[in-house]
């Protein structure tokens, strides 16, 4: 038997077990799965939890309830992928050999690499809401909040999902008014971008969506510390900005063994082929969604459409056929803006998005980068789809790759 | 995107003036770009960053970030920022005629 190893069993490695389940002659090949964590999360639901809007319960699921029958899978750490020589090395000190890896480890936020964020106000006066618990811990301080500022600080990127950030100040916004408190609480958004939309036809049509919720930007924010006492941040270029609550996305890396393993970058993502996912450096191993160096979006929703590109190209290649560099960098993703509303885009790494309307041409029922209930409402039912369709490894009857089709040119 | 002149070449920009196409670029280029930034004369410790940024940016063309240019090429945030004021990401991509670091929105 070949033998063919997944590290990581989130959104992409969950979508890549169950697509090359189906598409491998399973007599031939051995698919062992990897993950430390046995709970799989569904985490585009976190931008909800803050707010009340969604019951945390529904955004976990047990992983094994995913992953076929007819996959192997290990409940262990990483500790090393020795890849000269075709071998992983676990924590529970097992040896696993593979003939192909696919190496699924995804992103994870780093706050000690600011100084003063993890320290004795974190989960007090900071917070984030890019993890399942700090998601949970931050509702309880949103539903404590009287009144005050509250900034929301990226620190550097890539991050994953970058238009979360957005999503969470205006559905602050959305959530303060109810409260009949919103003009008693400021809110800032201070990024490190030269500004909240920095693609040119994004910011002529949905630029001043922040503007007119009276959510105040501060560009070419880069953080150098936090100071939790005084509580402020500061920028290299020596800025600052007092919070009463600070919500911080603070930088995001790949899996520390991939950079322990010589395999990642200095942020520990993983150099590949941005339309095969191929590594840069050896020809039996793949990266997939978070964990490589593509130059797009960490989000769920772009491993989507790239994993169901790369399973029949990888079984090609399998057999001794030339990968096709057939990902384009295809992604659509919903902002939710607040008041039931959200907006849809659909982009790959050459077009930036565009008005029109999604899925079907002139018709939608989506409309794309404009704000509409029916894409609020898009948002939500996903949530169904990923663990029933996507999770299952099937396929939406959406065209992976990206099509001008429905898009309005400038 | 338009068409402009800089340092006696003929070179594609986009609305804010950065190269997109970066096999455009020469250093003659990158001195005219660095005055128009407030940056004159591009010294060593520019040249430093402006080449690492050449050598590291992405097939696409696009910028690498702070922290790749400080852990690789030896220059601290701080001096960065001090070599680069105000927004250092944004200010090396354009001199480097590389792309402006972007969200995806």
């Amino acid at each position: 038997m070949k033998k063919i190893v997944i590290l990581g069993v989130g959104t992409a490695g969950t979508m890549v077990a169950n697509h090359l389940n189906k598409v491998m002659d399973r007599n031939q090949w051995d698919i062992t799965v990897v993950d430390q964590d046995p709970v799989h999360y569904y985490q585009a639901g976190y931008i909800f939890v803050p707010f009340g809007l969604a019951n945390e319960k529904r955004l976990v699921k047990p992983k094994i309830k995913y992953i076929p029958d007819s996959v192997k899978m290990i409940q262990s750490s990483i500790e090393l992928i020795d890849a000269p020589n075709n071998k992983v090395h676990l924590a529970n000190k097992s040896v696993l050999d593979y003939d192909y890896l696919i190496i699924s480890t995804g992103a994870d936020i780093h706050p000690e690499e600011t100084p003063g964020l993890a320290e004795h106000e974190w989960g007090k006066s900071i917070h984030s809401f890019y993890t399942f618990q700090s998601s949970v811990d931050l509702r309880q301080a949103i539903k404590d909040f009287q009144g005050g500022r509250i900034v929301v600080n990226v620190v550097e990127n890539p991050i994953k999902c970058p238009v979360a950030p957005m999503e969470f100040l205006m559905l602050a916004d959305a959530y303060f008014t109810k409260k009949g408190l919103r003009d008693r609480v400021e809110l800032i958004y201070a990024t490190p971008l030269s500004g909240a939309f920095t693609k040119p036809i994004a910011a002529k049509r949905i630029g001043d969506m922040l503007d007119r919720k009276n959510i105040i930007v501060e560009p070419d924010f880069y953080i150098e510390r936090a100071d939790p006492d005084a509580k402020k941040i500061v920028s290299y270029d020596e800025r600052e900005i007092g919070y009463d609550l600070l919500v911080s996305i603070p930088l995001n890396k790949g899996a520390d063994v991939i950079g322990k393993s010589g395999l990642g970058d200095e942020l520990n993502f993983s150099p590949v082929n941005e339309h095969t996912f191929l590594s840069d450096k050896f020809d039996n191993i793949f990266v997939l969604g978070d964990a490589s160096n593509a130059p797009t979006s960490k989000a769920g929703s772009v491993a989507h459409y790239a994993v169901d590109l790369f399973s029949e190209n990888f079984k090609h290649y399998t057999e001794g056929k030339a990968l096709e560099e057939t990902f384009d960098g295809h992604t659509n993703c919903f902002i939710e803006s607040g008041y039931g509303k959200g907006v849809l885009l659909d982009f790959n790494y050459e077009q930036e998005p565009l008005p029109g309307r999604f899925p079907i041409p002139g018709i939608g029922p989506f409309s794309l980068l404009q704000e509409s209930f029916i894409n609020h409402w898009g948002k939500l039912s996903f949530e169904w789809m990923y663990w029933n369709i996507l999770m299952r490894g099937l396929k939406l009857p959406l065209a992976p790759t990206m099509s001008m089709a429905g898009k309005w040119p400038e | 995107m338009s068409i402009r002149e800089i340092a006696g070449k003929t070179v594609d920009v986009n609305e804010e003036g950065f190269l997109t196409d970066s096999s455009q670029w020469t250093k003659e280029i990158a001195v005219e770009l660095a005055k128009e930034e407030g940056i004159d004369p591009l010294t060593e410790g520019h040249w430093k960053v402006i080449d690492f940024a050449r050598l590291t940016a992405g097939n696409g063309g696009a910028s690498p970030t702070l922290r790749a240019i400080t852990s690789g090429s030896g220059v601290s945030t701080k001096e960065l920022f001090s070599l680069f004021p105000k927004g250092p990401a944004k200010k090396v991509a354009k001199i480097a005629g590389l792309g402006k670091p972007e969200g995806c929105v």
